[in-house]
């Protein structure tokens, strides 16, 4: 009995209860009124989406020590080109690899900032989402149109699960990307040397650098990828959420990407759960507002924003970050 | 007996900016030796074994394993040449485990993958043949000093050491630690295992080594063996002058109570109770010495009295006023100094300049402060000052504190602490990693501070410190103070009884 009691208030259980508890009330909405019941959820898994590879980018950056303001800033970036290169060449393959490259190239200017130039790391993210926002404004014109986007395909049987095919199974390719990136990276990040050895740099850099790692080539290499997937997460918006670029249309989701990662842990799969959160109440948010609840909408679309506030300042010292993250790594 | 050398440094150089840390060493070590380094603060011995484990690089000179010159561009390269090294400060990963914290870098693995069981075993054996013993699950913030330092040497000997460096290896330890490291130490010996070992502590290094080196500004000074030398001998080989090796000091004159201390109850990080119900005060002009092994309470106690640490229970009075627990700064204006156990953690602001650590608390009073604006001038001078009368070993005023030497990093903080109005000092460790003509100096500064009306609060590990220095002992044990004498009362063997929890009636 008091062990039980024991492994319900522990970490563990209490994620499991939290768990039952959301399946039985899915459960018992999609007994109510099954339509709204998936369109919440599917909406849910598309706002989370970026989330997640967001958050996956903060992930692989502030494990290897190095703090990404920036996300934002690649997510924006990646999707604008993304999108470019689809207005010009018709190639998706080609759209989501530009996204990709140009998420890797702003983590590679935020590498070289923080790691050579030694620049505090907020201001270097900083600059990127400056540099992103001016540059797309710039470059930005109205009126192009592309042959298309990505789109949804079912999983085979696997969609025709009442409920779960739709929502999990009926996607497109980067939302499946998605999910797949956040397993594969945790099982890269708690299962491989080098998993290990980028935990390591983000705790203890020079502990690390006596046992012979090579500290700032795996930062490097580490914020590199993490930028691919930010970018990532723009080209989803403009290649096959949206399927067109506006100004300034990631709209903050970068940042949310650090609450997400926060509320995650710095860990790949909770950071999932947290983009599912933030995903659910930005459904939640456009789903009161078709049914004409009589709250103004400015107060429902606060809603992920309240959230992420909410998170953020209930978690801050609560919360064990990577110990030398934005911290300078001197070799002598 | 005409062997190879097994290590053997030529003719090395280290500039760093404004210190010549290493200037043309010349250096040999055989199969099987235990040669220990000894020298000043900031003489260059760590910087020499940094050098030889290819951490840092030398300007010009060459070194040596089996008689063939080896290449150095960074610590693999030692590593496979089959040098090791434990670092003066640990480099451990503290949220990691200690099977992890070994691994790391070489790691075993199956198919690419972690394979933490083969792992944990290799560990468990080791550390079994070594007598090294550790939970090899045991995370290392959770364990203590003398077991983290089983793991930095399991770290070396899982990647095959056969030449070991121990950087000032029982500065943090227990005596009783000490013996078992010396056994250790003895074991890896016959297995042969060379082992070069930097200690201040004189009569460790005539007690273990086979020879002795002797380092000074940089410079090899000369080269002997315990049996042709004393403590004495290295003291002055060390400073380069006759070294006062006991503390004179009048006997106290104790006036007014200072500190009054009731009832303390506090509660360790892992929410043990570290602290039992302390009841004890100090008067002005004399020195309370707490003796005991460590890890009975002593950092909590200390840390609650210096306001870093809540207290469950109990009243702190200072002349005469209660003070609130938790409230460094409150302590700060009423004259409370605090020489902090862990010089990196509590003591120093490590990025910061001298300058500006040598002003941490009393930054926003003037001199240093007019209204809003710093003045950098007296701060400078201040720095400046005390850098001069307490010895510290830096170019100049300017450098961050993490270039010093750990010796000068607490010289630095010794220096801060002690260059403020005192009216109770509290001090944890004060000289732990100083060499001899430091502590000869810090001692006689405490000394002063209590003929100037002071009352000391000294927290060590030391024995020998807390008899020279202090006028009443009292001794902690599992949290309680379990008895308190006049030092004229007190024997190495009756407070070693104390300390091991035996009271005698
Ligand atoms: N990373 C660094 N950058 C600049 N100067 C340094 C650095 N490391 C050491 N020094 C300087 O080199 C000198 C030698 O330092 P080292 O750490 O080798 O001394 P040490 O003999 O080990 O002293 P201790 O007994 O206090 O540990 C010191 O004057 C120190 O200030
Ligand atoms: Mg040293």
């Amino acid at each position: 009995m008091e062990s039980v009691w024991r492994f319900l208030k522990s970490k563990q259980g209490i994620t499991i209860i939290g768990f039952l508890v959301l399946v039985i009330l899915v459960v018992v909405f999609y007994s109510i009124s099954p339509n709204q019941t998936q369109a919440v959820l599917n909406s849910m898994i598309r706002h989370s989406t970026p989330l997640i590879l967001g958050a996956l980018c903060g992930v692989m950056c502030e494990r290897s020590g190095i703090i990404n303001i920036g996300i934002e800033g690649h997510m924006l970036l990646g999707a604008f080109m993304g999108y470019m290169v689809n207005v010009w060449t018709g190639s998706l393959v080609l759209a989501v690899a530009a996204s990709m490259l140009t998420g890797s190239l702003m983590g590679l200017l935020l590498a070289y900032m923080s790691i050579k130039l030694k620049l505090d790391q907020v201001i270097g993210g900083t600059v990127i989402n400056i540099l992103a926002l001016g540059l797309t404004g710039y470059f930005y014109t109205v009126g192009l149109t592309t042959s298309g986007k990505i789109m949804t395909f079912p999983l085979g049987p696997l969609a025709d699960i009442p409920l779960i095919g739709p929502v999990l199974f009926n996607n497109g390719f980067i939302t499946y990307a998605a999910i797949v990136l956040v397993f594969v990276l945790h099982f890269f990040l708690y299962r491989t040397p080098w998993g290990l050895r980028t935990r390591a740099i983000g705790e203890h850099p020079e502990a690390a650098d006596t046992l012979g790692i090579n500290v700032i080539r795996m930062r490097y290499m580490n914020v590199l990828i993490g930028g691919a997937i930010a970018g990532l997460a723009g080209g989803f918006l403009t290649l096959e959420s949206v399927g067109s670029f506006e100004r300034a249309m990631t709209n903050g989701r970068g940042f949310i990407a650090l609450a997400v990662m926060i509320f995650g842990n710095w860990s790949p799969i909770g950071a999932w759960g947290a983009a599912l959160l933030f995903g659910f109440a930005t459904a939640m948010q456009t789903q009161l507002q078709f049914m004409g609840i009589d709250i103004p909408h400015q107060f429902v679309g606060m809603l992920p924003y309240v959230l992420t506030i909410v998170v953020v300042a209930g978690l801050v010292g609560r919360t064990h970050p990577p110990a030398a993250e934005g911290k300078v790594f001197e070799k002598e | 007996m005409n062997q190879v050398p097994v290590l053997e440094v030529r003719h090395v150089s280290k500039q760093f900016p404004g210190v010549l840390a290493n200037d043309d060493i010349n250096f040999s070590l055989n199969k099987g030796e235990i040669h220990a380094i000894l020298g000043e603060n900031g003489a260059g011995k760590s910087t020499l074994l940094n050098i030889i484990y290819g951490l840092y690089k030398a300007d010009q000179g060459e070194i040596l394993v089996d008689g063939q010159p080896i290449e150095l561009s960074n610590t693999q390269d030692a590593i496979r040449h089959g040098i090791g090294m434990v670092h003066q400060h640990f480099m451990l990963v503290p949220v990691f485990t200690v099977t992890e914290n070994i691994v790391l870098g070489s790691e075993v693995t199956r198919n690419g993958m972690l394979n933490m069981k083969e792992a944990r075993q290799k560990v468990t054996e080791l550390s079994k043949r070594f007598g090294l013993e550790v939970d090899p699950d045991a995370l290392i913030e959770e364990i203590p000093v003398g077991v983290q330092q089983r793991v930095e040497i399991l770290k070396a000997l899982y990647r095959d050491a056969k030449i070991l460096f121990l950087d000032e290896p029982t500065a943090v330890l227990t005596p009783q630690e000490v013996g078992d490291l010396f056994k250790v130490i003895e074991q890896l010996r016959e297995r042969g295992v060379s082992i070069i070992f930097i200690s201040h502590k004189l009569k460790e290094v005539l007690a273990i080594s086979d020879k002795i080196t002797v380092m000074r500004r940089g410079k090899v000074v000369g080269s002997t063996t315990p049996r042709e030398a004393n403590e004495r001998i290295l003291a002055e080989m060390m400073v380069g002058r006759d070294v006062i090796l006991t503390v004179d000091k009048e006997p106290a004159r104790p006036a007014e109570k200072v500190l009054e201390v009731k009832d303390l109850t506090v509660f360790s990080d892992q929410k043990h109770k570290a602290v039992d119900h302390v009841s004890f005060d100090i008067r002005a002009g004399e020195i309370l010495g707490i003796a005991g092994v460590q890890g009975n309470g002593q950092s909590e106690f200390v840390e609650a009295l210096s306001g870093l640490r809540d207290a469950a229970e109990g009243e702190m009075i200072l002349n005469g006023q209660r003070m609130p627990f938790k409230h460094p700064r409150a302590l700060v204006e009423h004259a409370v100094s605090h020489v902090p156990e862990d010089r990196q953690k509590h003591g120093l602001v490590l990025s910061y300049s001298l300058i500006d650590n040598m002003v941490l608390c009393t930054y926003y009073q003037p001199p240093f402060a007019k209204g809003f604006n710093r003045q950098n001038d007296a701060m400078r001078e201040n720095a400046e000052r005390l850098i001069k009368q307490f010895d510290v070993r830096t170019p100049n005023a300017d450098v961050k504190a993490s270039t010093l030497s750990g010796g000068n990093q607490q010289k630095v903080i010794v220096a801060r602490e002690l260059s403020r109005p005192v009216k109770l000092l509290i001090v944890n460790q004060p000289t732990r990693g100083l060499d001899v003509g430091s502590i000869e100096y810090i001692h006689s500064q405490i000394v002063k501070i209590r003929d100037e009306g002071a009352a000391v609060l000294l927290v060590s590990a030391e024995l020998d410190e807390i008899m020279s220095l202090s006028d009443r002992i009292s001794v902690m044990y599992h949290g309680e103070l379990v008895a308190t004498m006049d030092v004229k009362e007190a024997t190495r063997e009756k407070l070693g009884l104390l300390m091991a929890g035996v009271t005698p009636d």
